[in-house]
């Protein structure tokens, strides 16, 4: 050996520093190296001042990725996460790309993962749209104090006057928490969302790893997924719910099936998904029995059928290059709802290259499916539920003004309950409890405690909205989907500004 | 007392008339035959009388600080809009928004008021605006309201509620007096029932 | 910020145009000079079966618009009469476009299968006005609508309004504020016999102009106006709503209203017709040859007063106008927001006229 497996080495551009005058170690604090969990500190003994010799906790300079858990649970605030990139003197070649590739050339020769949503530096477009406001012409409304309304029904509506309206979802805040399965996340934060989704008055998704039995209790709030594995999807499954989904794909990992390696998957997995514990499960990229449009529609009108056409049924796609012409033969199925997943939607674990390359913004996404189903009049029978890169209420509210009728959050649920954003999902060790099941781990979610923050959330978004609303003079909701002319680009060219259908800032 | 045939009349020229009968000392004064003028005794502050037969138009009042007008006949929207002081008797009905961020003076209406009567009346220092409405408000009467006395009679006993939906949303001061039921639903934002006590039974009778 | 006064006679009794031209003149400080107009039913009694158009064209009648127009109408429809509009300069509206008006009928074997005459009709306007330099002031049968740029009784003077005579007039005075004024986007606005006068900005614009294009509207004028006209008649002549839930459509109940009545038809209309919804502030007159309707946004952000004497009714914006009309009134009131007030023609109007 020459030592050239250093050529490899890769150190993190994060790392833990401590304040020892402010650190309690002499009193044998160690909270910081076991709250954790990737193992960055560890407690090291050093010959104090006074000649003995004490634990101080030291960085390891190996896996820390700014997830601030021991930044948050330090009782005397003496730890900060310092930034030190391993810079390169290339000005094309920066160390992200350097490091991955020492990764994998030094490492295994494998596929790089990551969880959590891209990173990249494409156009965030919800930041170059503004909205309108009343001025003199119209009054604005007060939302505290005169009836202001976000509740959104979805699901198919009559293309004509007088026949029956399809089952509906009634959203009372039109923010539902999208598909997170058991296994991505834990037990108690599926029955956190839950809660929380039957106080509000909401919908939760259940993702592709079952429905606990436990949990059927919340079923009027909850949406079951129908993925290309078919885990833990059963005639009863179906039923406990309020609506089925389609999975065919996710903003995070278009086209790209999943592996829960069988080590992982224990008792519980085995029971919601209904596999033998220890046997792999396998996601396959497409569904098998969805080669083409036609089949898509013979698997929604099997759901339907065995659901005697009780609840609706939706269909969620990542958002693509074609996403207009897909959703609108997804429309034509038979779909009630169709939800669009931009490319910056979050994932438990995603090879880098595809959550950061492939797929489109949402808001170009939901603007384009929704313009092509109004172009076809058929808009109006179905509801389109907008995903994938939301991070605040107004991205809601533009999201609808851009055709949506609701919208999935996902991300900003895990960061209500904490989450750093370390994007280490897959890595089964997150410090918040969160995208884990291990024992220890899990336990740092409080139900109570989680249930009462993603209410707060939903609620504290809801109002918002309702201020955004009344400046604008909207008091319901409806009257503010694909209200194109409550927006205005700033810093879009024509083609943007084209398939946003909205005119830019000052015309 | 004076009289104006005001037919044909402008607000412009009407009011600016008005004026001047007022500066040359007249303090009374009798207009005939108005129909839609504006701001009829806007920003008058003598303790003049005018009295209005006809339909008077806009802001009757608006910005008074302590002249009396009285209206034989309907006033229509924005009867004495952020008036001071003053008295304004209609001994007809008004529109929309009577009563709009009065801070004082008193405001008697005989008839039915439509819309957010008495929408952000307040009180200051010893001021305390009374909008006292003999016949009944539809929605959102009493929004915002920060002080003074809002009273409903119902003086016709008109069947069901008097006043409509979201009565005293926002509010944050003063009373409103409401002569019949009102539902739960019926209350806005911050609203709340009490009961009648000493001072409340004084103040009404 | 507009006004807006209407005058409907149940019975068919027909007055001339200077009772309102008055009226709408006390609301002068509701306008702007921008735009002024008036619509009159029951103007062409011996024409009442045929299309009354009244197209604007650009210019003078060299504009070529007007021979394409008119070759245009002749291979679609059979034309009876057409005549100039008398326009009568004066110094306050010293000159405007060229005005015809033309009495039709369509052409029977060109209806497609499923299409109605008064489909067919509509048609036709949606053509002439994607023309270039021409604009269909109005289509209706017995309906003429006379408008421009200027305050309104400065318009009534250019056409001689009181030259007409109608059992239902309804007259606007436009305070502009999105779109530009010109003599086309003044109100009234018609399509077929239906005609909306409107006072207010509605913020659901872009949600309703997109449910109309959907549904093969073509929305030039860039109005609210047009926009609410459109959407009535989608919902009345097109899907067969009642009068009343196409009013409830564009200003429904709360939620929370329907939740407490538990009205599972309220529901289903609003869920359906959700982008159908008129929001922001609106009073209207919606009239139609068999009636009237009067409503106003569910929170009641502009002012409408309606009063009946006899069989004759009127709305107007300000009570000073019915005033002016009729001194003395059998009954007066501001109907609630979102509760539309409907006035309907006496059975055997037509013979009256």
């Amino acid at each position: 050996m020459n030592g050239m497996e250093n050529n490899w080495k890769t150190i993190p551009a994060f790392h833990p520093e401590f304040d020892i005058e402010r650190c309690d170690y002499k009193n044998g604090c160690s909270i910081c190296s076991k709250e954790c969990s990737f193992g960055e500190i560890s407690m090291h003994p050093v010959k104090d001042d006074d000649g003995e010799v004490r634990y101080r906790p030291r960085a390891n300079l190996t896996a820390c990725n700014s997830c601030q858990r021991c930044v948050k649970m330090c009782p005397e605030g003496a730890i900060h996460i310092e930034f030190q990139p391993m810079h390169t003197s290339h000005g094309y070649w920066t160390s992200d790309y350097a490091s991955n590739i020492w990764r994998q050339a030094g490492d295994e020769g494998g596929v790089l993962l990551v969880g959590n949503g891209a990173t990249g530096p494409q156009k965030r477009y919800f930041d170059h749209i503004m909205f309108d406001a009343c001025q003199v012409t119209n009054p604005s409304i007060d939302p505290l104090r005169e009836p202001m309304e976000i509740r959104r029904y979805l699901g198919r509506k009559p293309a004509q006057y007088g026949e029956e309206i399809g089952p509906q979802l009634k959203l009372d805040v039109p923010i539902m928490f999208g598909a997170m399965s058991f296994g991505a996340v834990n037990k108690r934060v599926q029955e956190a969302e839950a809660r929380a989704t039957k106080d509000v008055g909401t919908y939760w998704n259940t993702g592709e790893g079952g429905f606990f039995k436990d949990l059927r209790i919340y079923g009027e709030n909850t949406i079951v997924q129908v993925a290309s594995g078919r885990f833990g999807v059963s005639e009863d499954y179906l039923k406990s719910a309020a609506a089925v989904e389609i999975k065919i794909g996710q903003g995070a990992k278009p086209g790209i099936g999943g592996h829960l390696p069988g080590e992982k998957v224990l008792k519980a997995i085995s029971e919601t998904r209904m596999i033998p514990e220890g046997s792999d499960a396998l996601s396959p990229a497409p569904h098998h029995d969805i080669y083409s449009i036609e089949d898509l529609r013979q698997l929604i009108y099997a759901i339907k059928e065995a659901m005697e056409y009780k609840v609706p049924v939706s269909v969620k796609i990542a958002a693509v290059h074609n996403v207009a012409p897909i959703v609108s033969g997804v429309a034509r199925a038979g779909a009630d709802i169709i939800a669009i997943d931009g490319f910056r939607g979050g994932t438990g674990a995603t090879p880098l290259q595809i959550r950061q390359s492939t797929g489109i913004p949402i808001e170009l996404a939901i603007s384009a499916a929704d313009t092509r189903l109004r172009e076809e009049g058929i808009r109006d029978t179905v509801s389109l539920v907008a995903s994938g890169g939301i991070m605040c209420s107004s991205d809601v509210l533009k999201a609808i003004c851009l055709g949506a009728d609701a919208v999935y959050i996902g991300t900003p649920v895990l960061v209500a309950l904490g989450c750093g954003l370390c994007q280490r999902c897959f890595s089964g060790k997150c410090a918040y409890g969160i995208t884990t099941n291990k024992p220890g781990l899990a336990e740092r979610i409080d139900v109570e405690q989680a249930t009462q923050a993603l209410k707060n959330l939903l609620h504290a978004w809801g109002e918002e909205m309702k201020e955004l609303m009344g400046s604008m003079g909207i008091s319901a909701i409806e009257a503010l989907r694909s209200n194109r002319d409550r927006l205005r680009g700033v810093g879009l060219n024509e083609e943007e500004l084209r398939i946003l259908e909205i005119k830019h800032a000052g015309a | 007392m004076l009289t104006i045939d005001t037919k044909g009349l402008y607000y412009k020229s009407l009011n600016r008339h008005i004026r001047g009968y007022l500066a040359k000392g007249e303090n009374r004064i009798l207009l005939k035959n108005i129909l839609g003028q504006r701001y009829i005794g806007g920003g008058l502050n003598s303790d003049a009388l005018l009295e209005v037969y006809g339909t008077p138009g806009q802001d009757l009042g608006a910005f008074m600080n302590g002249s009396r007008v009285t209206v034989f006949g309907n006033a229509q929207d924005g009867v004495g809009n952020t008036m001071n002081a003053g008295k304004i008797v209609i001994h007809g009905k008004a529109g929309e928004i009577p009563g709009h961020s009065m801070r004082g003076g008193k405001v008697f209406i005989k008839g039915d008021v439509e819309y957010r009567a008495g929408i952000h009346m307040k009180e200051y220092l010893d001021q305390v605006p009374w909008l006292i409405i003999g016949g009944t408000t539809k929605d959102y009467c009493g929004e915002y309201m920060a002080g003074g006395k809002l009273v409903v009679l119902n003086l016709n006993n008109v069947a069901g509620s008097p006043v409509g939906q979201d009565i005293g949303t926002g509010i944050h001061g003063g009373i409103i007096y409401v002569r019949g039921h009102i539902e739960p639903h019926q209350l806005g934002i911050g609203a709340s029932f009490s009961d009648i006590d000493d001072a409340d039974s004084a103040f009404l009778s | 910020m507009c006004g807006i006064v209407g005058i409907i006679n149940t019975d068919g009794h027909r007055i001339d145009g200077s009772h309102i031209q008055e009226a709408i003149r006390i609301q002068r400080d509701r306008g702007n000079g921008l735009g002024g107009g008036f619509a009159v039913y029951g103007a062409y009694p011996e024409n009442r079966d045929k299309y009354a158009f009244h197209i604007m064209y650009e210019g003078d009648r060299h504009n070529p618009a007007v021979s394409a127009v008119e070759d245009y109408l002749q291979s679609r429809a059979n034309v009876y009469q057409s005549e100039q509009i008398p326009v009568y300069p004066n110094d306050r509206i010293p000159r405007g476009p060229y005005f015809k008006r033309y009495f039709l009928k369509p052409i029977e074997e060109f209806l497609s299968p499923q299409q109605t005459e008064e489909d067919y009709i509509v048609e036709i306007v949606m053509h002439i006005n994607s023309m270039q330099d021409a604009f269909v002031v109005s289509s209706g049968k017995d309906v003429g609508v006379f408008k421009g740029m200027g305050y309104p009784e400065d318009i009534a003077d250019y056409f001689r309004i009181e030259d007409y005579q109608g059992y239902m007039w309804v007259a606007h005075n436009r305070f502009p504020t999105n779109t530009p004024g010109w003599w086309g986007g003044a109100h009234p606005f018609t399509i077929l016999d239906k005609t909306v006068v409107h006072n207010g900005e509605i913020t659901s614009y872009g949600t309703n102009v997109r449910w109309l294009e959907m549904n093969g509207y073509q929305c030039l004028l860039q109005t609210d106006t047009e926009v609410i006209s459109y959407i009535y008649d989608k919902l009345t002549r097109r899907d067969g709503l009642s009068k009343r839930d196409a009013c409830y459509v564009m200003a429904p109940a709360l939620w929370e209203e329907i939740d407490r009545r538990g009205d599972e038809k309220d529901r289903y209309l609003r869920q359906i017709y959700g982008t159908a919804i008129v929001n922001g502030p609106f009073g209207i007159v919606l009239t139609h040859r068999d009636g009237a309707i009067v409503l106003n946004d569910r929170n009641k952000l502009r002012p409408v007063v309606c009063a009946q004497v006899g069989n004759t009714y009127y709305a107007s914006s300000e009570e000073c106008s019915i005033r002016f009309l009729s001194p003395e009134v059998d009954r007066i009131w501001s109907p609630r927001g979102g509760e539309p007030v409907m006035i309907d023609m006496l059975e055997g109007y037509k013979e009256a006229v």
